[in-house]
């Protein structure tokens, strides 16, 4: 990280054609990540960008850094691979709704319990693109599409409740069209040592338009989102007129109109507590089908040993333990006998009574 | 067992004035050890084996268990067994019939007796022949009482009993003393083929190190049986088989299972190649045990990840390889299958990737345990597409280390995922290894690209990552943290030489036939031919076939029937002489314990009306009946 490395975010940028649909939200987030790049301070060589299959898998050829456009659903496996054997790499994961939580759910939640470096952006846009508009895990139920003429059955994941529930360390949410506020998640995904996962709300123009409008929409915003800061009452509304309260019965979070009767029981967010309940309860505040009471930002963020570097440990302590390998003894193992151009019997043919 | 000489020493006075026993010298002998799952007849075996192959015998071992853990104790799903084969000469088989089966219980015995040919000895644990028991297995009568073993030489002896008692003050529960039953009865076997018994009782003590009593009285067991057999009237004769020192090169030996030698030969590899080892992999019989052993030897940069799933665990191996480890995954068939799409992904990246079968019993689950080669086709085409990979198996036990090696040459050399097809039989048989120098093994360095290898027209420089070798049409490998060669490789079509995305359709057809031609061209070795006679026939086959059927050939050839063998180590690409060596014989046949896919590749490739001869019963040919059907075949049946 010498001087020289003042990168900018035109050096981020690959020779490749863009090739999303005018209008995609994938653009804005292309740049947005790629106007935070130069702020990690490496050498492009050493950020590596895996991806699964699905539009915004196409993420890594955008990008002037290593990278691989594997098969659907695998990132996490591949990167968790190459983060376990290259920890000098920033390894980040590119991938959406379909790849992340349904044909790979399951190397989601591995990768995030594990705790392995990785960087995983979860582009969702509640639809499948690709294939052009089938319904996706993220769906509000009763979806119509085109495999869902009558609406969709199965009730959706909530990426951030499902990651905190996979023992997650560091768990976020952000919006494609804040390039502000998804920048400085970026950052602090970036900063956390462990698997960071960051779902960006992703806006599909064609096959699922105007889906977090409710959330773009300056007016309505103000009372759908509600913005995490770490240390801060958990404040909405216009005028900051409504708070986030524990319900003393249920033990479940609630909105509640702030007054001063109430104003002191306004939680106070806190990412690093070690207990996930809170987290948790805060993902379940958005209403699955109008997005109201959304929350963004850091959920969680906590330190846990990072699966590499514990990986690396032991392969230093095996040394010391039992000196570095030795290929010729290895071999050899202890029990071994000669045959010798001249040998008539390795031992004696009578055998020692016991 | 073959009688070589009847030698009945001079019986000598000993000091308590009993007359020695009498001793026959033997050229081999097939022991077959059989009890319950939980009896630990694999311990036993693998520790007479132990005893044999410091004794410097030729052996080779066939041990065959359930896949239930623990079956219902006394019943014929649980029984285990474990057979070994050991002479004073080279062999290649575990035998195909015992000349002495031990039996620790009804179950054990009711199981196994159809393989045992007449007059062969039998130790029986009569402890065990309780009337529950016997009906346990149908046994309405006792077969120790109702004529049923008259053809065989029996020894029953109360082992149960005879344990407790030698342990009885060892301070030990019933229960705990009958578990020792194994070690005497390896204690007997021991006495009556002189196996030196030192290893034995040194294991005993490290395996038991934090429990001195059980080492003592699995110790005291041991000997107990040795005595036994020296002391006791029934067994009157005691055997010699003398070592194999003939048989065998100079040089340092060990005996080596094919897991082991596998595991050994993957992190030879690595060393040669002077990159880390990484296994991504997930649990799956019969190949675990190669994650086992890998995991132990971080002291070699090796790592290991159990991944969650088959998909993760070459999804792990195949970030590995870019990142530039030496990569490698584990599984068997059911696994191969999940991770068909993975090995594509790695063709078209076309990255070196070790993926190895350790087949076994198919369909789906199939049999876990047993073995079977059937997973050849699935190696060959189970991808979609046009996807080449090349496909390489080992013949014996000690041969999963060179296979493991050659692999990892043809892997790094021409940037491909290999598959290796191991099997169950080699995979937990054993033999005797010739211990190779480090300074024996090949050179597999690598060059990993440094800068950039390709000049525009306008005079740029630049690192193109699907410019090949024009020798072995690799592509070059630039692994990240390489400055100025960042690139991006994907599943999608690329262009040549640039690698960028290409949907043209003469791009795809020239990458497809390259990729085709990229395997074609592996250099491999000529097919080795064995036809000492100029025979008419030639048997072919390839994989775990090669004992048996070598040990076939050796009877016909002893009998005056010439035939000529050839084994196939390189399956994809064939060598490049197959062609012209089918041509020379007017009858080919191929054993294959699969229903001829082997044959059916050969049959396609080279129009030769190859015969194919199958057995898909969990278990290995035997010499004889391969002898049998060659014989048939040699002469038109």
């Amino acid at each position: 990280m010498g001087t020289e490395l003042r990168l900018q975010p035109k050096d981020f940028k690959s020779d490749q054609e863009v090739r999303w649909c005018p209008g995609c939200g994938d653009y804005a987030i292309l740049a947005a990540v790629q106007g935070f790049m130069p702020e990690l301070g490496l050498a492009r060589e050493n950020i590596v960008f895996v991806s699964g299959i699905g539009c915004s898998s196409r993420f890594p050829y955008y990008m002037n850094t290593y990278g691989m456009h594997s098969i659907h659903g695998r990132a996490p496996a591949i990167a968790t691979g190459l983060a376990t054997s290259r920890r000098d790499l920033s390894v980040w994961v590119v991938t959406g709704d379909g790849d992340a939580l349904s044909i790979g759910g399951n190397h989601l939640i591995h990768a995030l319990r594990r705790n392995v470096n990785l960087k995983i952006l979860l582009f969702n846009n509640r639809i499948y693109g690709l294939t052009k508009g089938q319904y996706s895990p993220t769906s509000e139920v009763g979806k119509i599409t085109k495999s869902t003429p009558m609406g969709s059955l199965d009730a959706p994941f909530n990426p951030v409740s499902l990651a905190i529930g996979a023992e997650a360390t560091f768990v976020a949410r952000t919006v494609d069209s804040d390039r502000k506020h998804l920048t400085d998640v970026l950052r602090q995904a970036a900063a956390h040592p462990g698997t960071a996962l960051v779902e960006i709300y992703q806006n599909c123009n064609i096959f699922n338009d105007g889906a977090f409008d409710i959330l773009k929409d300056r007016r309505q915003a103000e009372e759908a989102v509600i913005r995490l800061e770490h240390g801060q009452p958990i404040r909405f509304g216009t005028d900051h007129a409504q708070g986030i309260v524990r319900d003393e019965t249920t033990g479940d979070l609630k909105a509640v109109t702030v007054t001063p009767d109430n104003e002191a029981r306004v939680l106070v967010h806190d990412a690093h507590t070690p207990s996930p309940t809170t987290a948790f309860a805060l993902s379940r505040l958005a209403d699955p089908d109008t997005l109201h009471h959304t929350p963004i930002g850091v959920f969680r963020s906590v330190d846990r040993p990072v699966y590499d570097t514990q990986m690396a440990d032991q392969l230093e302590q095996a040394v010391e333990m039992n000196g570095k390998g030795d290929l010729g003894a290895l071999l050899a193992g202890n029990d071994t006998w000669k045959v010798g151009r001249s040998a008539r019997h390795p031992r004696s043919t009578t055998a020692a009574r016991p | 067992m073959t009688v070589d000489t009847v030698d009945i020493e001079e019986a000598e006075p000993t000091s308590a004035g009993i007359r020695a026993k009498e001793v026959r010298r033997l050229d081999r002998v097939v022991i077959r050890f059989a009890g319950d799952s939980g009896d630990g007849m694999q311990l036993t075996g693998d520790r007479f084996t132990s005893e044999t192959a410091s004794f410097g015998n030729d052996l080779s071992t066939l041990p065959n268990f359930p896949a239930e853990i623990r079956a219902p104790a006394g019943t014929l799903p649980g029984v285990s067994s474990f057979q070994l084969h050991f002479a004073d000469h080279d062999i290649l088989t575990p035998g195909d019939a015992p000349d002495v089966l031990v039996a620790m219980n009804p179950a054990a015995l009711k199981a196994n007796i159809t393989d045992i040919p007449r007059g062969a000895e039998i130790i029986v644990n009569t402890d065990e022949f309780t009337r529950r028991a016997l009906q346990k297995v149908g046994y309405t009568t006792s077969p120790l009482d109702d004529g049923t073993l008259d053809a065989y030489h029996v020894h029953p002896v109360p082992l149960t009993t005879l344990t407790v008692e030698a342990l009885k003050d060892y301070g030990l529960t019933r229960k705990e003393a009958e578990r020792s039953k194994n070690m005497f009865a390896l204690g007997l076997l021991s006495w009556m083929y002189h196996r030196p018994t030192e290893g034995t009782e040194k294991f005993l003590k490290t395996k038991f190190a934090r429990k001195p009593d059980i080492a003592a009285a699995n110790i005291a067991a041991f000997r107990a049986g040795w005595n036994f057999g020296e002391t006791t009237e029934d067994f009157a004769v005691s055997y010699e088989v003398a070592p194999a020192a003939t048989a065998f090169p100079p040089g340092l030996y060990r005996n080596i299972s094919g897991n082991l030698a596998l595991s050994y030969g993957l992190i030879a590899a690595s060393h040669q190649a002077d990159l880390p080892l990484y296994l991504g992999s997930y649990p799956i019989t019969p190949a675990s045990d190669i994650l086992h052993e890998l995991s132990r030897h971080k002291n070699f940069g090796v790592r290991t990840f159990q991944a969650e799933d088959e998909i993760a665990g070459i999804g792990a191996a195949l970030g590995a390889a870019f990142g530039g480890s030496l990569a490698v995954t584990t599984t068997s068939g059911p696994g191969v299958a999940l991770k068909s799409e993975t090995i594509g992904l790695a063709v078209s990246l076309e990255l070196p990737l070790l993926v190895i079968d350790i087949q076994r019993g198919g369909p789906s689950t199939g049999l876990p345990t047993k073995t079977e080669q059937a997973d050849l086709l699935q190696a060959m085409y189970g991808r979609n597409g046009e996807a080449p990979v090349p496909v390489l198996a080992p013949r014996t036990p000690a041969d999963c280390f060179d296979s493991a090696i050659e692999a990892a040459r043809i892997a790094l050399t021409y940037r491909t995922p290999v598959l290796l097809l191991s099997d169950g039989y080699l995979a937990n048989g054993s033999e005797p290894w010739r211990i190779p120098e480090p300074g024996e093994l090949p050179d597999l360095t690598v060059q990993f690209a440094q800068g950039p290898n390709h000049t525009l027209d306008d005079g740029t420089e630049v690192f193109w990552p699907y410019k090949r070798d024009p020798h072995t049409l690799a592509r070059p490998w630039a692994v990240p943290g390489t400055p100025g060669l960042e690139h991006r490789i994907g599943g999608i079509e690329k262009q040549d030489g640039t690698g960028n995305i290409s949907y043209d359709p003469a791009n795809h057809d020239l990458m497809v036939r390259t990729r085709q031609a990229k395997i074609d061209g592996i250099d491999v070795p000529d097919l080795r031919v064995d036809d000492p006679d100029r025979a008419d026939t030639l048997v072919l086959g390839w994989g775990s076939t090669y004992g048996p059927i070598t040990a076939a050939v050796r009877q016909l050839r002893e009998a005056g029937e010439p035939i000529a063998q050839a084994h196939l180590r390189h399956i994809n690409p064939f060598p490049k002489n197959l062609g012209e060596v089918l041509a020379r014989y007017q009858q080919v046949v191929v054993p294959e314990m699969n229903l001829g896919q082997l044959a059916t590749l050969i049959r396609a490739k080279y129009l030769v009306d190859a015969r194919s001869y199958t057995q898909v019963a969990g278990t290995p040919f035997t010499a004889g009946q391969l002898a049998h059907t060659l014989r048939e075949t040699i002469r038109g049946n």
